[in-house]
C-alpha cells in the first residue's frame, strides 16, 4: 500500500502537473476573491492564467495521441490573450484610479444602484 | 295572413325590442316621434295576436293539442341543447293577447299622464323593452330562453320602478324589487339547473311528457322531485309578489302610474303565474309541491287583503290587492286548474289595468296626492273615471255580471272541488284545501270590502282638500279607460257556466280533458253574498257612515295596528338585514381582510421580506458575485461528484470521458 | 527520481512564492513574489520539455507583464506601502472555498483513469510551433495580432480619454 503510494508519489505524471496547475489556479482564484487592491486582483488573474497554460502542455505531453504541439501553440496564444488583458486591465484600473483615486475594489460598488 | 303571423310569431317580440333600440339609439330627443314608434310597434304586435288569437279560436283546440313550435338550435352539446324560437298553443297566445293589448292601452294612456316628463322617450323606450321581455317570455319554447326574458322582466321593473330615478324613494324601491326578484331567480335559476341534470332537457313539451313518468326518465324520487319543484317555485313567488317576496310590490309603486297598470296587469307580476302555468304538470305530479303552491297562494291572498283594508294611498291599496289576486291565481294552480289561473290572468288584466289607470287619473287631478283621506266627492269632478272605477271595483269585488265575478266563481270551484266539502276530492290533501277554500273565501269578502272602503272614500262624499281642483283627465287616457271598462265587463262571459266545446274560456285554454263546468248556485250565492256584505259594510262605514270606523279600530287597536304596518315584515326584513345579515357580513367582512387578505399580503410580505433579505446579497462588488458564482461551482461539484456515477464532476470541469 | 526531486522543489517555489503574493501585505512585495512564481511556471514547462515556450513564459510573464503590473503600482500606490495590499472582509470564506476547490481537483484528477499515450517528448519544440503557427493555425495567429492591436490601442484610449471637444 505504502509502497504503490511512493511508487506514484515519486514517479511524476500527468496528475502531478494537474495537481500542481489546479492548485496555482486556486490559488490566483484566492487572490481574485479576497485581495483589496485591484492590482493584486490582477496578479490573481495572471497566476490563473498561467496555471492554465500549465494544464495545456502536460496534456499535450501525456495524453496528446499525435505527435503535434497542438497544446503549446493554445499556450502562446493564450500567454498573447494574457498580455493584452493585462494590458487593458491596466489602463482600467488607472483610468478608475483618476476618476476615484481608489484602487480598493470594494470601492467599485457601481453594480449596485 | 294567418300563416304570416304563425311563421313571424317571433316579430311579436322583436317588434317593440326594435322600437326600444332605435329609440335609445336614434330617436331618443324627440319625444314625439319616440312615442308613436313605440305605440306603432306594440300595435303591430297586437294585430298579429289577434290574427293568431282569431284562427286559434277557430281552429278550437287543435294547437292546445299540437302547439306550433318553430325553433333553431340556438347551441348543444351532447345532453344539452338550447333552442330559441316560438312556441304557439293556445295558452301563449291568450298571453299574448292579453299582454299586446294592455301594453298598447297603458302606452296610449301614457300619451296623457306623463305629458311634459322630460325623459318621456325614455319611458316608451323602457316600456317598449317591458313588453318585448314579457312577449318572449310568452312564447319561449324552453325554461332557459324563458329565463333569460325573465330576467329581462326583472331589468325592465328596475329601470320603470326607478323612472324617477331622482327620487330616492323611487330608486330605493327598484332596488328592492330588483334584490327582492333577484332572490327567488336564484331558486329559478337552480330548479332549472336541476331539471336539466335530471332530465337533460329544459323542452316544455318534452318536459310535460317526461315529468309524469318520472321515475322512467330519472332517478328520482317523489320527495327529491317535489324539493326542485319547491326551489324552482321561488322565483314565481317573488316574480308574483308572494308572500315571503311580496314586499317589493307595493313599493314597487313609486314608478309612474302607467308603469304601475303594465307591472301589475299584463307583464312582471303575471309572469311568475304563467311560469308555474307552462310548467303545471310538474306540479300535478306531484301532490305536496301542489298544495304547497296552494297553500302559499290562498295565504297571500288573505294575508294581501288584511293589509289592503287598512292602507291609505290608492295605490298601495291597489298593490296590496293584485298580491290579493296573484295569491288567488296561485291557488287556483295549486288546484290543478290551469283554467281557472289563467281565467283569472286574464279578467286581471283588464279591471286591474282599469283601477289603475284610474288612479292615475285621479292621481293627476289631484296633483299627485296620495293620501285618500285628502280625496272626496270626486264622482262629480270626473264622472268618466268614477263610472270605469267602479266597473273595475265590482269587477274585483267579483259581482255579477262583471268579469272578476267569473274568474273568481271559477277558483272557488276548483278549490272547493278539491276540499273535501265537495264529497268528491281526488288529492290526497282535501282538509287542507278545504281550509284553504275557508281563507279564499274570506278574502272574497275582504276583497270587496277594501276596494269600495277606497272606492267611497275617493269618489263620495266632499273633497276634504281644499288646495286642488279636480278635473277629468284628457281623452287619450279616458278613452283607454273606457276600453278597459268594457272588457272588464265582458270579458268574464267566455267563463260562462255550461258553455261546452269551441265556446268556453276553459275548452281553448286548458291542461288534460275538457269538462263543461256546471254552475254550482251553492258557491255563486255564497260569493256574491260575501262580495254583497262586503261592499254594503264598506258602504255603511264609508258612504253613509252608520258607524265610525274608529270605533272599530278603538276596539281592536292592536290588530289595526298590525295590519296598516303590513305586519311589519318590512321592519322584520330589515331587522334580519341590520341584525344578522350585516354581521354575517361584518365577520365575512373580518375574515376577509385578516384572514384572506392576511395570506395575500403575506404572500407580499414574504416577497417584500425575502427582497430585503436578498437585497443584501446585491452588493454591487465584484468579489462578493464571483464568490457567490465559485460557491455555486463548488455545491455543483460535490452535488455532482456524490450522486454522479461516472465521475461527472470531470465532465462540468472540462468534458474529458 | 531526479525528476521527483525536481518537480517538488519547483512546486514548492511555483506554489509557496504564488501562495505568499497572495499573503503578503505589500503590493510591490507581492509582485516580486508573482515573478518568482512566474520563473516556476517556466521550469514547470522544462519539465515538460517545453523549452520554447518556457522561453516565452520568462519573456512575457515573467518580463512584460511583470514590468506591466510594476508600473500600475507605481502609479496607484500612495502611502505607506506595508499596508498597500490587505485582504478584504472575503478572506475566510474565500480561504474555505479554495480549500475545498483544491481537495475536489485533487481527488478528481486522483480518481480519474487518464489515455497516456506513449509518444516520446520532442527534442526541440520552436521549429515545430512555428511551423503549426504559420501553417494549421495561421487564422488564429493572424487574429491574435489583431488582438493585441485592438488591445493596445484600446488600453491606450482607456487611459488618455477621448477628447470631449474635437
Amino acid at each position: 500500500m505504502i509502497d504503490i503510494f511512493m511508487d506514484k508519489f515519486l514517479t511524476i505524471g500527468l496528475e502531478h502537473f494537474l495537481i500542481l496547475s489546479g492548485t496555482l489556479f486556486f490559488i490566483g482564484l484566492f487572490a481574485v476573491l479576497a485581495k483589496k487592491n485591484v492590482i493584486a486582483v490582477l496578479m490573481g488573474i495572471e497566476i490563473m492564467f498561467t496555471s492554465v497554460n500549465i494544464n495545456l502542455i502536460a496534456f499535450n505531453r501525456y495524453t496528446a495521441a499525435e505527435a503535434l504541439l497542438t497544446g503549446h501553440v493554445f499556450a502562446i496564444f493564450v500567454i498573447a490573450l494574457a498580455a493584452a488583458e493585462v494590458a487593458v486591465g491596466l489602463a482600467l484600473i488607472i483610468s478608475i484610479y483618476r476618476q476615484r483615486t481608489s484602487t480598493d475594489v470594494q470601492d467599485f460598488d457601481w453594480l449596485k444602484w | 295572413m294567418f300563416d304570416f303571423a304563425l311563421n313571424n310569431a317571433w316579430l311579436i317580440p322583436l317588434l317593440p325590442a326594435l322600437a326600444f333600440g332605435i329609440i335609445t339609439l336614434f330617436t331618443k330627443k324627440m319625444i314625439k316621434l319616440s312615442a308613436s314608434i313605440s305605440i306603432g310597434a306594440i300595435l303591430i304586435s297586437f294585430v298579429l295576436s289577434v290574427i293568431l288569437g282569431i284562427e286559434l279560436i277557430g281552429q278550437g283546440d287543435t294547437f292546445l293539442e299540437h302547439p306550433y313550435k318553430a325553433v333553431v338550435t340556438w347551441f348543444s352539446m351532447p345532453g344539452l341543447s338550447i333552442e330559441v324560437g316560438t312556441l304557439i298553443d293556445n295558452i301563449s297566445v291568450m298571453m299574448l293577447l292579453v299582454v299586446t293589448f294592455i301594453t298598447s292601452l297603458v302606452q296610449i294612456y301614457s300619451l296623457g299622464y306623463m305629458r311634459g316628463d322630460p325623459g318621456l322617450a325614455r319611458f316608451f323606450a323602457y316600456v317598449s323593452l317591458f313588453a318585448a321581455s314579457m312577449l318572449g317570455l310568452v312564447i319561449a319554447p324552453n325554461l332557459l330562453i324563458m329565463f333569460v326574458f325573465w330576467e329581462l322582466v326583472g331589468l325592465c321593473s328596475y329601470l320603470l320602478i326607478g323612472f324617477w330615478y331622482g327620487k330616492i324613494s323611487a330608486s330605493a324601491a327598484a332596488k328592492k324589487a330588483f334584490i327582492t326578484c333577484r332572490a327567488g331567480d336564484f331558486g329559478l335559476l337552480l330548479g332549472i339547473i336541476l331539471l336539466q341534470i335530471n332530465f337533460g332537457t329544459l323542452d316544455l313539451q318534452q318536459l310535460s311528457v317526461m315529468i309524469p313518468n318520472f321515475t322512467q326518465y330519472t332517478g328520482l324520487t317523489a320527495v327529491g322531485l317535489t324539493v326542485i319543484a319547491i326551489i324552482l317555485f321561488l322565483g314565481p313567488m317573488a316574480k308574483s309578489g308572494q308572500f315571503p317576496f311580496h314586499v317589493w310590490l307595493p313599493d314597487a309603486m313609486e314608478g309612474p302610474t302607467p308603469v304601475s297598470a303594465l307591472i301589475h296587469a299584463a307583464t312582471m307580476v303575471v309572469a311568475g303565474v304563467y311560469l308555474v302555468g307552462r310548467i303545471l304538470t310538474l306540479f300535478i305530479t306531484l301532490p305536496s309541491a301542489l298544495l304547497f303552491v296552494a297553500i302559499i297562494g290562498a295565504f297571500t291572498a288573505l294575508f294581501a287583503a288584511t293589509i289592503a283594508i287598512t292602507q291609505t294611498e290608492m295605490k298601495k291599496i291597489l298593490a296590496y290587492s293584485t298580491i290579493s289576486q296573484l295569491g288567488y291565481m296561485m291557488l287556483a294552480l295549486g288546484a290543478a286548474s290551469l283554467t281557472a289561473s289563467m281565467f283569472h290572468l286574464m279578467t286581471h288584466a283588464f279591471f286591474k289595468a282599469l283601477l289603475f289607470l284610474g288612479a292615475g287619473c285621479v292621481l293627476h287631478a289631484m296633483h299627485n296626492e296620495a293620501s285618500i283621506w285628502k280625496y272626496g266627492g270626486l264622482r262629480k269632478y270626473m264622472p268618466v273615471t268614477y263610472w270605469t272605477f267602479l266597473i273595475g271595483c265590482l269587477a274585483i269585488a267579483g259581482i255579477f255580471p262583471f268579469a272578476g265575478f267569473f274568474s273568481k266563481d271559477l277558483i272557488m270551484e276548483v278549490t272547493f272541488a278539491a276540499s273535501s266539502l265537495s264529497g268528491h276530492a281526488h288529492g290526497p290533501f282535501p282538509v287542507a284545501y278545504t281550509v284553504l277554500f275557508l281563507m279564499a273565501a274570506l278574502t272574497a269578502f275582504l276583497t270587496a270590502f277594501y276596494m269600495f272602503r277606497m272606492f267611497f272614500i275617493c269618489f263620495h262624499g266632499e273633497l276634504r282638500s281644499k288646495e286642488v281642483q279636480p278635473h277629468e283627465a284628457p281623452k287619450v287616457m279616458t278613452v283607454p279607460l273606457i276600453i278597459l271598462g268594457i272588457f272588464s265587463i265582458i270579458s268574464g262571459w267566455v267563463g260562462w257556466p255550461g258553455l261546452g266545446e269551441g265556446q268556453a274560456f276553459g275548452y281553448f285554454v286548458r291542461l288534460g280533458e275538457f269538462q263543461v263546468m256546471e254552475a254550482n248556485w251553492l258557491l255563486i250565492i255564497l260569493s256574491t253574498l260575501l262580495a254583497l256584505f262586503g261592499i254594503g259594510l264598506a258602504a255603511l262605514f264609508y258612504w253613509k257612515k252608520s258607524f265610525s270606523p274608529q270605533a272599530v279600530i278603538e276596539r281592536v287597536p292592536f290588530l289595526y295596528k298590525l295590519s296598516y304596518n303590513k305586519y311589519y315584515i318590512d321592519e322584520f326584513y330589515l331587522w334580519i338585514i341590520h341584525n344578522i345579515i350585516d354581521k354575517c357580513g361584518w365577520l365575512l367582512w373580518k375574515f376577509d381582510i385578516y384572514v384572506i387578505d392576511g395570506i395575500v399580503n403575506g404572500f407580499g410580505k414574504m416577497a417584500q421580506w425575502g427582497g430585503a433579505v436578498m437585497r443584501k446579497v446585491q452588493t454591487g462588488q465584484l468579489q462578493h458575485y464571483a464568490l457567490i458564482f465559485f460557491m455555486g461551482i463548488v455545491l455543483m461539484l460535490l452535488l455532482l461528484s456524490f450522486t454522479g456515477v461516472h465521475s461527472p464532476a470531470i465532465g462540468l470541469m472540462g468534458g474529458a470521458k | 527520481m531526479t525528476m521527483a526531486v525536481m518537480f517538488y522543489i519547483i512546486a514548492f517555489v511555483t506554489l509557496g512564492s504564488a501562495l505568499m503574493m497572495v499573503i503578503s501585505k505589500n503590493i510591490f512585495h507581492s509582485a516580486l513574489l508573482m515573478l518568482i512564481s512566474f520563473i516556476g511556471v517556466a521550469a514547470v514547462y522544462i519539465l515538460l520539455h517545453a523549452d520554447f515556450l518556457a522561453a516565452v513564459q520568462v519573456l512575457v510573464y515573467a518580463g512584460a507583464i511583470t514590468v506591466f503590473i510594476v508600473f500600475g503600482i507605481m502609479f496607484t500606490m500612495k502611502g505607506e506601502p506595508r499596508k498597500t495590499n490587505p485582504f478584504s472582509q472575503n478572506a475566510i470564506p474565500a480561504a474555505v472555498l479554495i480549500l475545498l476547490f483544491i481537495v475536489i481537483n485533487a481527488v478528481t484528477v486522483i480518481k480519474t483513469v487518464w489515455p497516456f499515450s506513449n509518444i516520446a517528448p520532442p527534442e526541440t519544440t520552436a521549429k515545430a510551433i512555428g511551423d503549426l503557427m504559420l501553417t494549421k493555425y495561421v487564422v488564429g495567429f493572424e487574429v491574435t495580432a489583431v488582438l493585441l492591436l485592438t488591445a493596445m490601442v484600446g488600453a491606450i484610449v482607456i487611459v488618455k480619454g477621448v477628447k470631449k471637444s474635437s
